[in-house]
């Protein structure tokens, strides 16, 4: 086995010291939790994180026991992405699965709950399907992608040996134990941030082990400027480590019980929740694919950035305005009115940020119009642009308070996250990731560019029949909860606005079952890509300038 | 300053960003934990008894937050609908909020007392039973599970280093007052009660006095929403309540 230890430059691996006895140290705690714990709930979560730390353990030692893996020998870290890509796509699907379940559980009750099976609840598998395609999806994605673009765009291996690795294990460890969790009811019941203490300890363990990753390849760059697609990786990692540890706050009930308690409680707490919760949106699902924008786009259509101060009124605007728009979740509650105002105000404002990106964005394609007509892949990130920009539109809307008496509590919310979720955040990502294969693989071309074509109208249909259904199901609701008859009574009872909404959970489902059907699609063209014989010239395997 | 500055070191790119994404929350956040009038003067709020609180913790447990709400807005229909607007200090001891964000089922802020026990065992067991347009899934295992309670002095404790104010006898007698609240016409009851406030509610809620079941802790919890806060000393307009 060729060994690194000659080269001159050859880092101290102190990562490959100090990330095995964070594994052992790991799989220790698992399985002291699984033996002395009273709970079977959480004597199954202990086993579990054992499982993976060991297998990340075994891991370890299969690739690097006695050898310096071949991946190492290369200018650029691509076996991480890689593994990124695969398990982007392996959550996504699983993701959207569950999701496709849940519709189904809405849509035929009768057939698809399964009485004194407490785990296939909608109650427990809704945070399974939001938190596999957010944070397993959505999150495989981003690392996976910013590893990429941070090397490219520094011309620098990634730093710190192997510790993208772990980041990339621990992180998926993380969305395995959170996800077994909400099966045996183990939640915090707030919104995006279900997972329980522990499961937040080991992920702020792994935030911190990403964040140095990704600043320590900035760090030692060799182009003079950052380009503008880190600014926006650092900011979601940065923001979101600032939002995980003050709304996770928590009090343990003991150390061998999985149930926690928030530290704040009541009004405070909801607010503390809701900037946590609209800033996910806007900084794990807007910032972060915001620099996936701006290197595939660029990138994919061979067009400089449509205009760098653009970039950065659009970036230092985005950041700080995107803050403050939380209250907006809690009109006419119980929040104090001026927090409320404040809240409206800002997400109003946000209007203006977050179409400079999508001006950016779009306009960047200038002089290369024609290439949607031939590059399905282009067409993908230019229609997820244009989704972004759709959803940006509609979520300042939606926060005015008049309308959000209306909308407030229904499915038109649901329609809204799905029109970001789907159209912007899903389809950024695939446009990336039908990049991604084959320069990481080696190919020069994906293995058929009809099944793409295939895979964008079926999911674009997929996704107007959901955003449309719920568009009519959610004004229809709050219509329906606050009409009155002749007499001044309310007109319908709760029950009647639910018998409504069936034919509109119907078509959601079908919505919802084209967009898998398109990410089912996806996968089987990735997989030909991959097996495809003609080994080309890998392009993106040589270091390039920057743009 | 140019900011070419920013795109030069990494180290100001951060602090940058740090800055200007700390300022919102810290405005916005911080004046709720000292602002007189975000939480209102009322009377009848007290934490929970231990049974309300491990029926808390199945609701929470299940999911039941995903699809109700509880927080009635100040909107006419809401109010007509559910009840008096919510306030603030009735989630004072929720650690955390469970205002919701979703009403495919109804808001349930008030509905203690809405619905005798045996109403809600079969709907719990069986929602299209009694409810045939209802599309929330069945929740039988609930009444067939004994509750565990064996953490429920180390719950209440928790509690308490969070803030909810449990007396040191309320902790003692944790274990006691949960048993007690599902016995009615006891002595343990009378305890309870003592402790609680003489409108706890005390009987065999899931309909099986030989044991207690989640079923039993859950529609307890279900039976006290809505029903502490005492509405008719409650004054709106007093400028402390003015929002």
């Amino acid at each position: 086995m060729q060994t690194a230890a000659s080269e001159g430059n050859a880092p101290w691996r102190f990562d490959l010291f100090v990330l095995p006895v964070i594994l052992g140290l790991g799989a220790f705690a698992g399985i002291l939790e699984a033996a002395r714990s009273p709970d079977p709930a959480m004597q199954a979560q202990g086993w579990t994180f054992a499982l993976c730390m060991m297998a990340t353990g075994a891991w370890y030692l299969w690739t690097y026991a006695g050898r310096t893996p071949r991946d190492e020998l290369t200018p650029y870290a691509n076996d991480v992405v890689r593994a990124g890509v695969i398990a982007s796509m392996f959550w996504a699907v699983a993701g959207m699965a569950v999701g496709l379940i849940l519709a189904l559980q809405l849509s035929f009750p009768h057939w698809f709950y399964f009485a004194g099976e407490a785990w296939t609840n909608f109650g427990r598998l809704r945070p399974l399907h939001t938190s596999a395609v957010i944070f397993a999806f959505g999150g495989n994605v981003l690392i996976a992608t910013s590893f990429y673009v941070v090397q490219r765009t520094s011309r620098a291996r990634l730093w710190g040996g192997s510790l993208p690795w772990f980041v990339f294990w621990g992180y998926n460890t993380f969305i395995v134990l959170a996800g077994t969790g909400y099966l045996l009811g183990i939640t915090q019941s707030k919104e995006y941030a279900e997972p329980e203490w522990y499961a937040d300890l080991w992920l702020t363990v792994v935030w911190v082990c990403y964040l140095l990753t990704f600043l320590g390849t900035i760090i030692k760059r060799k182009e003079s400027h950052i380009y503008v697609a880190n600014w926006f990786y650092l900011s979601f990692i940065v923001t979101i480590a600032m939002l995980h540890i003050v709304n996770n706050l928590s009090w343990p009930v003991s150390l061998l019980q999985s149930q926690s308690y928030s530290l704040f409680s009541g009004v405070q707490s909801a607010l503390t929740q809701w900037w946590y919760g609209h800033n996910a949106v806007g900084f794990f699902l807007t910032a972060g694919f915001l620099g996936i924008m701006y290197y595939f786009i660029p990138k994919r259509a061979e067009r400089p950035i449509y205009s760098y101060r653009l970039s950065i009124i659009h970036f230092w605007s985005l950041i700080f305005i995107y803050i403050w728009a939380g209250p907006h979740h809690l009109l006419y509650t119980a929040l104090p009115e001026w927090a409320q105002t404040l809240g409206m105000t800002f997400s109003i404002i946000l209007w203006m940020p977050s179409w400079g990106g999508m001006i950016n964005g779009l306009m960047t394609l200038s002089g290369a119009w024609d290439k949607l007509r031939t590059d399905p892949v282009l067409r993908m990130l230019v229609v997820s642009v244009a989704f972004y920009g759709m959803s940006t539109f509609e979520g300042p809307v939606m926060s005015v308070k008049t309308v959000n008496a209306l909308s407030h509590y229904t499915n038109w919310t649901i329609g809204h996250v799905h029109s970001g979720a789907l159209g912007w955040v899903a389809y950024v990502s695939f446009g990336a990731i039908y990049c991604l294969v084959p320069w990481l693989w080696g190919k020069k071309k994906l293995y058929s560019n009809a099944l793409v074509e295939w895979h964008f109208w079926i999911s674009t249909l997929g996704i107007v029949l959901y955003i449309t259904s719920m568009w009519v199901a959610g004004i229809m609701q709050g219509l329906m909860w606050r009409a009155y008859n002749e007499f001044g009574f309310l007109e319908y009872s709760f029950a009647e606005a639910v018998q409504a909404m069936h034919p509109y959970y119907i078509i959601r489902a079908a919505g919802g079952g084209l967009f898998l059907a398109g990410v089912l699609i996806m996968v089987f063209n990735l997989w030909k890509t991959v097996r495809q014989d003609a080994p080309a010239q890998a392009a993106a395997l040589v270091p390039e300038a920057a743009e | 300053m140019k900011h070419e500055k920013f795109e030069r070191n990494s180290i100001l790119l951060l602090v940058g960003i740090l800055i200007v994404v700390a300022i919102g929350g810290a405005v916005e956040i911080a004046p709720l934990f000292w602002v007189n009038g975000t939480i209102e003067k009322i009377s009848g709020m007290r934490p929970y008894t231990p049974l309300e609180l491990e029926g808390q913790k199945i609701y929470v447990s299940e999911g039941c937050n995903v699809c109700h709400s509880q927080m009635i807005r100040s909107l006419r229909d809401e109010v007509e609908r559910y009840g008096h607007y919510s306030l603030a200090a009735e989630s004072m001891y929720d650690h955390p909020f469970l205002w919701g964000s979703e009403r495919t089922g109804p808001d349930l802020a008030r509905v203690g007392g809405k619905y005798s026990d045996e109403w809600h065992r079969a709907h719990l067991a069986d929602p299209r039973s009694v409810v045939p347009e209802s599309i929330m899934p069945p929740y039988v295992h609930l009444e067939k599970t004994p509750l565990d309670y064996r953490d429920i002095r180390q719950m209440l404790e928790a509690s308490r280093d969070v803030g909810v104010p449990y007396t040191d006898d309320q902790i003692a007698n944790a274990q006691a007052d949960l048993e007690a609240q599902v016995a009615p016409d006891t002595d343990g009851a009378d305890a309870l009660k003592k402790r609680y406030g003489a409108k706890v509610q005390v009987r065999d809620f899931d309909g099986d006095p030989s044991q207690i079941t989640k079923a039993d802790a859950l529609i307890a919890y279900l039976q006290m929403l809505g029903t502490l806060v005492d509405f008719k000393t409650y004054q709106a307009d007093a400028p402390g309540n003015r929002r």
